[in-house]
């Protein structure tokens, strides 16, 4: 499947799946649908049949509230059947709001407090290096979860260590107070993980070439990667874009999802 | 010999066994004594720095890997500092992590006020499925470290780090979940844990000579409590009383009760820090002021007997 088909599939996926609960974090779910699509679609060695297999490359979705998007890219891979997508946080579900690793198949690391993501990530690709193991490992941050000061404990560790771990801030520039610029400015994210060791890049997070040829060239580099995607929160439904703050977690009624799915043919 | 000496010994020992052990400390690899496993196990020994959030969530990605991880630090600057990193990465997630907080209570003396904390055991024992074992004697530890190597699931360990008195010997055996049943006597039960079984212990001779005689029990495993000695006890003495370094908020007096509430109501008393502020002092003044002395045990025994026959 090609990176746009796939993309909007997945989408279409995450809406349904928080339609199932009639409301949810919408925003920030549907800001990460890209790189997703780039990841699970070219650049993960992962296989759904053997979710926990040794050399693997993981994914620590550290901005947890963002695991709708998340589990309609797992199902749509063949982790588990597409149908559990309509049991988001129902009571003994396997798809809780937040990412759990006991809980899904193929989800790597639970997360949901945020900033705890870029830690555990350099556990993981601790690991990976008394092992032996050449994979990566890739964390998506939020924003506004850089505000969370242990993530800069985690990024010192990460380059210290000249780990294989490659971050993936989604700049979607707004959180739950409003614009992250007024509620706590993170900018310059760059220039901040440089000055921890990381080599950087910056793109335009809804640019499925760009975030190829991004991750492509972070996979060749040594060390600790940063990615800084710049996106848009509910990306790829109008009346979502529009929202403003209020999108990251808001209703998807039936009119809205019938809408969405309009607009995402 | 110390503490820290015997700890670090037995793991060199289980470490050169088992690959799987991982060594994490936060700037207090020379304080704790783990210094010489980097040296020998440079593989799996990484020094997170002053970073204990860090520290605690890394360790949860190599649980998730595979790997034993223990980690180390004053008993407040894990059991505390890392609270939400331990429910969330480690106990929600179902990490196998071992987190280990040196020098608990009143021993951290001239540390004290700052990196004294009175309320670990409360806070770890409310977290689900998290094992406390509070530790006696170097022996105890030794002996206990094959276990907690095996254990599956988190695991809290709090111990003091320069301790050298000893109270069992080579021959000692450490059962996970099980008192330890160090006297015995129809009088009183006394329930000890950590180094205030050393304290419990001295009181009971006392106690003796004065005629009290005390079903004295060891607790090194705070959870899961041994229910079934503690009732077993409370049922032939009628009277409880609880010896611990640690808050009476949600520590072995509250684990005690809970057990004997429900099953048994048995008439108790605590040794314990009722509700004061940490602060720097020498050992036996912080005893002292916080009424953890063997006196204060005898004490206390004494007006819980006399209680028991006024009922």
């Amino acid at each position: 499947m090609d990176f746009v088909t796939f993309s909007k599939e997945i989408r279409k996926n995450t809406l349904r799946c928080l339609h199932s609960q009639g409301s949810g974090h919408v925003g920030g779910s549907l800001s990460i649908v890209d790189v997703l699509a780039v990841l699970y679609g070219k650049h993960m060695d992962v296989d759904p049949a053997n979710p926990k297999k040794d050399d693997r490359d993981q994914l620590v979705l550290s901005k947890g509230h963002a695991g709708p998007a998340l589990y309609a890219t797992l199902a749509l891979k063949g982790f588990f059947p597409v149908e559990w997508l309509d049991t988001l946080n129902k009571l003994g579900t396997r798809l809780p709001s937040h990412a759990n690793l006991n809980l899904t198949p193929g989800v790597d690391m639970t997360a949901g407090s945020l900033g705890q993501g870029l830690s555990c990530a350099c556990g993981l690709a601790l690991a990976n290096k008394a092992k032996g193991i050449n994979k990566y490992v890739y964390v998506i941050n939020g924003d506004g979860e850089l505000q969370e000061g242990q993530n800069w404990e985690g990024a010192m560790f990460a380059a210290n260590k000249h780990l294989d771990i490659i971050v993936l801030v989604d700049n979607n520039k707004l959180q739950i107070d409003g614009a992250t610029k007024d509620v706590m400015n993170v900018e310059d994210i760059e220039a901040k993980f440089k000055a921890f060791g990381f080599e950087t890049q910056r793109v335009d997070g809804h640019d499925h070439n760009a975030l190829d040829k991004a991750i492509t060239q972070a996979k060749k580099q040594k060390g600790a990667q940063c990615i800084v995607m710049d996106t848009v929160k509910g990306k790829g439904v109008s009346f979502y874009e529009a929202m403003g703050a209020g999108v990251h977690s808001t209703n998807v009624t039936d009119e809205q999802y019938a809408k969405a799915l309009e607009e995402l043919v | 010999m110390e503490l820290r000496k015997e700890y670090v010994g037995e793991l060199s020992r289980l470490m050169k066994q088992n690959d799987k052990i991982f060594i994490l400390d936060a700037d207090l690899a020379g304080a704790g004594g783990t210094t010489p496993l980097y040296k020998e196990f440079p593989n799996r020994c990484v020094d997170a720095g002053i970073a204990e959030a860090n520290m605690t969530c890394i360790a949860a990605g190599l649980s998730a890997s595979g790997y034993i991880p223990f980690i180390h630090s004053f008993v407040p600057f894990v059991a505390r500092r890392a609270l939400d990193q331990i429910a969330v990465s480690i106990s929600y997630s179902e990490q196998n992590v071992r987190i280990v907080g040196y020098d608990p209570g009143v021993h951290t003396t001239s540390n004290g006020g700052t990196h004294m904390s009175f309320e670990d055991i409360a806070t770890m024992r409310a977290l689900c499925n998290v094992a406390i074992l509070d530790v006696v004697d170097g022996v105890q530890l030794r002996k206990a470290l094959p276990y907690i190597v095996e254990h599956k699931g988190p695991m809290y360990i709090r111990f003091v780090r320069k301790q050298t008195e000893e109270l069992f010997d080579d021959s000692y055996e450490f059962r996970f979940g099980k008192a330890d049943k160090l006297m015995s006597g129809k009088d009183l039960t006394i329930v000890a844990s950590g180094t205030s079984l050393l304290d419990a212990k001295q009181a009971c001779d006392i106690l003796k000579k004065d005629g009290i005689k005390v079903d004295l029990l060891g607790i090194h495993t705070i959870k899961p409590l041994d229910d079934k000695a503690i009732i077993t006890s409370a049922k032939k003495t009628g009277a409880v009383l609880t010896v611990e370094n640690h808050s009476i908020h949600g520590g072995l007096y509250s684990a005690v009760c809970e057990v004997l509430s429900a099953v048994h109501p048995t008439l108790c008393d605590a040794v314990a820090v009722r509700d004061k502020l940490t602060q720097v002092g020498s050992l036996n003044d912080l005893k002292r002021d916080y009424g953890l002395t063997v006196d204060d045990i005898v004490t206390r025994a004494k007006n819980l007997v006399k209680k028991k026959s006024n009922i």
